[in-house]
């Protein structure tokens, strides 16, 4: 149904880098800038720490080691010098503590500026989007995807600027101490990059294998799981283990593989690191006895041999985190794909007011709710302002639609509900009938015709306005965490608890929500397992009744309620409906045999209409399917 | 400690590669802690003394020292990588096993969802910790021990100030970990939260949108991801101490050493010189490293604890349902009987959900059972095939008490089709083959027809070849349970039991199912639990359940004659009309 998936492109590394910088930058530019000062401070005093040690060496130890008679006056001169590293310790640890910290803010609070934007953009795309992508692919977005972006941003990104910093401070104190010796460093350094970089390859090839099987076992684990009795039932024990065997065992071959190279890379780069450190220190000491001019001292060399070790460690470091960086770049480029998705549009301009009318029906808008409604549209040629009382007429004119451009589901629909009329849609599955519905309350556009309300063009309608004057009761009752009040406040979220349990009496609640041991304070887990289908639905349209709007549309609202559970259910619908224009959509087909008119779809035609007992004489297809010769699913 | 020693059951073969990792670690540490000693020769004697020869030696004996370390450490990350993930899979072997030992009431205690997690996540959290304890914890500690014995060696003095920073500063890592940690445990769960309000977004959106409530779920959205961003802004501003104080340590020794290793060298009564001073900066260095890595392996010891606890707990379930010692492998007919059987799902629950039900059936008996929801129909039918353990009375098939058959016997011959059924991924007839896995091309049109399957299967393209999604989500409500049905007469039972499956199929096909096992399948007993009264009603026998307890029992016209219940639900339907009119 949607392509937008498969048209857009994969955005690359560095363009998915920068978003994530233009996040940080948005929300926190000062607080980075300090970072950046302090990271750099930290770094330029470590490197200052490690020369240090040359100037000690070559400058105090050996010249009082040389000449006795100078160990007084340098030792004072020591002693002061060693005062002065010490405040620019204190710098640099200070500098260090105010940047971890503030990065722990600014990566935390990215995060939540991220999560926070994706989950208000999902609530903003098309139901389309919805219906064309699986909860579970949506789901990995927030779970798989989000969590490899929260190591990146909290771990990875941190540490890898750090890393960056201290390897060219590194760098440019190793120049300043002997070009000679920090050539040295660099070409032994490029060694162990290239031999990394061909173990991090390799690491995130069968890292991504190793994905790819987890992904696999974890398909299995979870549709066997939900079968599990099935398999006790069939004696499939042993099958099923040996099939759970055979996907574990390539796991666990890929997973080996992957971790071998992940972990021979800190043994390798250090070690690697070590050979380079003895390298350096056998041509530094050829420097300072066959080449004097280079003025090579003891410090110096001892100096180097730390450079060594604290150049290469950023550089183990970096590597170590690179895997993980190309599956978090891949992941994030994921969420900001479907952040990027376009939005539900609206161009409608008329709006739903709260109006009063007066005995010579003259209609002014108030600004309080007053139980009267009327479109307010707004004519932008004559400037004009119309009020038109909302009652509830609902005309299709002509209407063809599809999901897609090749297929049309609907045909040249044309009908009509007038105010408080029940109109009810029969037909096999994929006839069309929650299609109908998709397109009165906008879910979905229409290709082609026309559908008006109380005689204006739904397009014209804002989608908000247009929704709150139409109730839904579905199939599947989606109730949410929170208390029973709670839920069925979601309906109108200013409704006082007596409205609440007013809608509850209307809707046939009331009673078994009294049973509870908490009343409307029962607290509902998990979309309300602990109570039946059949209570779940009576919430469901005391929801829809606290909105009280004057349209309703019940799409399979009874299906899978057996038929004494539905006859309670049933004279909570028919309070409901009561002085409203209802569409009916039912499986069974007691629920719509009072209807003022039936439609029978297929294929998308409407190819029967009529009250029951017309239908019935007629002896077509709503009498086959009324006597069971058809199945209706 | 219970948890440890059930975990370890699982490494078995890889324990020979555990062992032999540690040992390579514990020696390919020691040589490494050696380099820095080495070199403080090499510049004291070597270049103080402008002896290139003794350099290049000494050079040479440290490029073996590190090549020996560099070929120890990858063969020991081999060998770790090994073993870890062999453990990790031995565990998920064993839990999945552990899993179909497990009883419906076993099943029932774990939800689907934490049983994936538990094989998963938490196993792998458990090779992550496994990996740093046969590599780290046993490389951390003796490099710790060894550097500072080094240091000691060479100078008392700086040794007490290192052993006295190691302390201080280990006690301060170890002390932040343990305040951070419950802010970093309450976020990830607080994270399942979030998780929970963005599925119940996904699920309820048509519910969303149609109330107008896009803004309303934001704020929800919203105060949960602040709590989040709280509980784990805060843990890492605890743990934010971390690095400066090791920084803070590492300084210290500097100035420490600079200042008093100077002294030291410059005394003549001292036998501290410029190279062991660079050695000594080396030891600093482990000393800290170590301590950093000894923190690292007391978190992910942390968070693999929890971990394994939940895979600890599904290993030590106790399946409550199994086969007696010598049991009867033998189901010698159909007849099915019911003593005083009282039923609860739990030993606690202090209603029981079957209550004192008595009734005998015959092989080849059609019984039809009846009630509203929640009156225990599938319950009772479940007892049949030993899905449960009655609490007390017996439940006899063949004459014998379900308790006495071996388990895999008793079910081979009892066909239960479930109320929530699944097809599995798969070809149709990789499907119909779950009943009998030798079925012949026959046997399998044989019993599709039986269950009226036949007839849509040919419709399709690939016919029996064509590919179920995974639950079957590509095929109809009704041909799903005809697919079910067929596949449960494949395995020829003595009992069959279709707990309302067919609520589906229209009436009409249902009738045409109900004949076909009426001529087909004459002799096995039949249980049929349905909503309508067509479906029941030409049974030799109707057990009207209500409450859990039979409030009555005869044939449609002796129910119909005497039986309040039965005759409401007869009127409602047959008034009411519509999809149980025939």
């Amino acid at each position: 149904m949607n392509n937008a998936k498969k048209t857009q492109v994969r955005p690359s590394a560095f363009k998915i880098l920068g978003r994530i910088f233009s996040y940080i930058w948005k929300n926190f530019p000062k607080r980075f800038i300090v970072v950046l000062i302090a990271i750099i401070v930290s770094g330029v005093v470590a490197a200052i720490n490690t020369m240090f040690i040359q100037v000690l060496v070559d400058h105090y130890i050996d010249p009082m080691v040389a000449d006795p008679t100078l160990v007084d006056p340098l030792m004072k001169e020591l002693s002061i010098v060693i005062i002065i590293i010490a405040c620019m310790y204190c710098i640099g640890v200070v500098a260090m503590y105010i940047y971890t910290r503030l990065m722990a803010v600014i990566s935390q609070g990215t995060l939540k500026a991220i999560r926070d934007d994706m989950f208000w953009k999902m609530q903003k795309l098309p139901i389309s989007y919805f219906d064309s992508h699986t909860h579970g692919e949506i789901m990995s977005y927030y779970t798989n995807d989000t969590d490899t972006l929260r190591q990146l941003i909290s771990m990875s990104l941190p540490q890898m600027i750090n890393c960056f910093v201290m390897i060219v401070c590194n760098l440019v104190a190793m120049f300043v101490l002997n070009w000679a010796l920090a050539l040295v460093v660099i070409f032994l350094t490029s060694f162990i990059v290239l031999f990394t970089r061909l173990l991090v390859s390799r690491s995130a090839k069968y890292f991504k294998e190793t994905q790819l099987c987890l992904a696999e076992e974890t398909g299995f684990i979870e549709e066997y799981t939900n079968g599990q009795k099935v398999i006790k039932v069939f004696n499939h024990e042993r099958k099923a283990e040996q099939a759970f065997d055979k996907l574990n065992n390539e796991l666990c071959k890929a997973s080996t593989a992957g971790n071998k190279y992940t972990n021979i890379l800190m043994p390798a780069a250090n070690n690697l690191g070590n050979l380079a450190y003895i390298f350096v220190a056998l041509i530094g000491a050829v420097f300072a006895i066959k080449v004097p001019s280079l003025d090579v001292g003891i410090g110096t060399i001892i100096a180097f041999v730390n450079f060594t070790k604290a150049f290469i460690n950023p550089i183990g470091q970096v590597s170590q985190q690179l895997t993980f960086v190309i599956l978090a770049l891949a992941g994030a480029g994921r969420i900001f794909n479907f952040m990027s998705v376009a939005p539900e549009v609206d161009n409608g301009y008329v709006t739903l007011a709260n109006v009063e009318v007066s005995e010579d029906k003259k209609i002014t808008e108030v600004d309080h709710w007053t139980g009267k409604w009327a479109w307010k549209h707004y004519h932008k040629d004559t400037g004009k302002t119309d009020y038109i009382p909302l009652k509830g007429d609902i005309v299709f004119e002509d209407v063809c639609f599809g999901y897609t451009k090749e297929k049309e589901i609907l045909h040249h629909i044309n009908l009509y509900a007038r105010p408080g009329q029940k109109v009810a849609f029969v037909g096999a599955t994929g006839a069309g009938k929650t299609t109908i519905t998709n397109l009165i309350n906008r879910f979905y556009d229409i290709t082609s015709g026309k559908i008006r309300y109380d005689g204006i063009n739904i397009d014209k309608i804002k989608k908000d306005d247009l929704r709150k004057s139409l109730g839904i009761v579905l199939q599947d009752t989606n109730l949410f965490t929170g208390t029973i009040m709670d839920n069925i406040r979601y309906g109108k979220l200013d409704a006082t608890d007596e409205e609440c349990i007013a809608a509850a009496k209307l809707a046939n609640a009331d009673g078994f929500i009294q049973m509870l041991p908490e009343g409307y304070n029962t607290m509902l887990l998990g979309g309300g397992m602990s109570l039946s289908q059949g209570q779940r639905q009576l919430l469901a349209i005391a929801r829809a009744a606290v909105a009280n709007p004057p349209v309703m549309i019940l799409d399979e609202a009874t299906s899978s309620i057996d038929t004494r559970t539905e006859r309670l259910v049933q004279k909570g619908m028919d309070a409901l409906m009561e002085n409203r224009t209802v569409f009916v959509i039912a499986h069974r087909l007691s629920t719509v045999q009072n209807s003022d008119v039936i439609m029978v779809l297929d294929h998308g035609n409407i190819i029967e209409r009529g009250t029951h007992d017309q239908l019935i004489a007629q002896k077509g297809v709503y009498y086959q399917l009324y006597t069971g010769a058809f199945e209706l699913e | 400690m219970d948890i440890i020693k059930t975990l370890a059951k699982s490494i078995r073969e890889y324990k020979k590669q555990s062992i032999l990792t540690m040992i390579i670690v514990f020696f390919e540490v020691i040589l490494e802690t050696l380099v820095p000693f080495v070199m403080s020769i090499l510049l004291d004697q070597g270049l103080k003394k402008n002896d290139l020869n003794l350099c290049f030696y000494l050079t040479i004996v440290l490029v073996v020292m590190t090549v020996i370390c560099f070929i120890a450490g990858v063969e020991a990350g081999f060998m770790a990588s090994t073993a870890a993930c062999g453990l990790t899979k031995n565990l998920r072997h064993d839990l999945y096993y552990k899993l179909q030992s497990y009883s419906f009431k076993n099943i029932d205690k774990f939800s689907s969802a934490s049983i994936v997690t538990r094989i998963t996540t938490d196993c792998t959290n458990v090779q992550n910790a496994y990996l740093m304890i046969i590599r780290t914890a046993i490389r951390a500690p003796i490099m710790l021990v060894l550097a500072l014995i080094l240091t000691f060696i060479s100078s008392w003095i700086i040794g007490l100030i290192y052993l006295g920073i190691a302390i201080l500063l280990g006690g301060a890592l170890i002390f932040i970990i343990f305040k951070a940690h419950p802010y970093f445990h309450k976020g990830v769960t607080t994270y399942d939260w979030l998780n929970g309000v963005v599925q119940e977004n996904l699920q309820g959106m048509r519910v969303v949108k149609s109330f107008n409530r896009e803004e309303f779920e934001n704020q929800k959205f919203n105060k949960i991801s602040t709590t989040i961003y709280k509980l784990f802004s805060t843990g890492e501003k605890i743990s934010a101490f971390n690095s400066p104080f090791v920084q803070f340590a590492i300084y210290a020794i500097m100035v420490v050493l600079s200042y008093f290793g100077s002294r030291l060298i410059v005394d003549p009564n001292t036998t501290m010189t410029t190279g062991v001073l660079s050695s000594l900066i080396s030891y600093a260095w482990m000393v800290l490293n170590t301590l950093i890595m000894i923190s690292m392996i007391f978190v992910t010891i942390i968070i693999a604890s929890s971990s394994a606890e939940r895979i600890y707990e599904m290993l030590v379930e106790q399946s409550d349902i199994t086969s007696k010692q010598n049991p009867v492998i033998e189901v010698k007919n159909g007849n099915v009987e019911f003593r005083h059987v009282n039923f609860a799902y739990s030993a606690k629950a202090s209603k029981l959900v079957l209550n004192d039900i008595n009734f005998k059936v015959k092989e080849g008996e059609v019984v039809g059972i009846l009630g509203g929801t929640g009156s225990s129909k599938t319950s009772l039918v479940n007892l049949i095939a030993r899905l449960y353990d009655v609490t007390s009375g017996e439940v006899l098939v063949g004459d014998v008490n379900v308790k006495d058959y071996d388990l895999a016997a008793l079910r081979d011959k009892i066909a239960v089709v479930l109320q929530k059924n699944t097809l599995f991924s798969g070809t149709i007839k990789d499907n119909l083959r779950w009943g009998d896995e030798n079925a012949t091309d026959e046997e399998m049109i044989e019993a599709c027809k039986l269950a009226q399957a036949d007839s849509f299967i040919e419709q399709f393209p690939d016919k029996y070849d064509t590919y179920i999604e995974q639950g079957g989500n590509n095929v109809s409500g009704g041909q799903k349970q005809r697919l079910c049905i067929a596949r449960a007469l494949l395995k020829k039972p003595k009992v069959l039991i279709l707990d309302d499956s067919t609520s589906a199929v229209d009436t009409r096909t249902d009738a045409l199912i109900r004949e076909a096992f009426r001529e087909k399948i004459p002799n096995t007993t039949k249980f049929i639990v349905a909503q309508r009264i067509t479906s029941i009603q030409d049974a030799d026998k109707i057990i009207v359940l209500d409450d859990g307890k039979i409030d009555d029992m005869g044939t449609h016209e002796e129910l119909l004659a005497r039986n309040k219940i039965y005759q409401e639900v007869y009127y409602t339907q047959n008034n009411k009309g519509g999809d149980n009119n025939e």
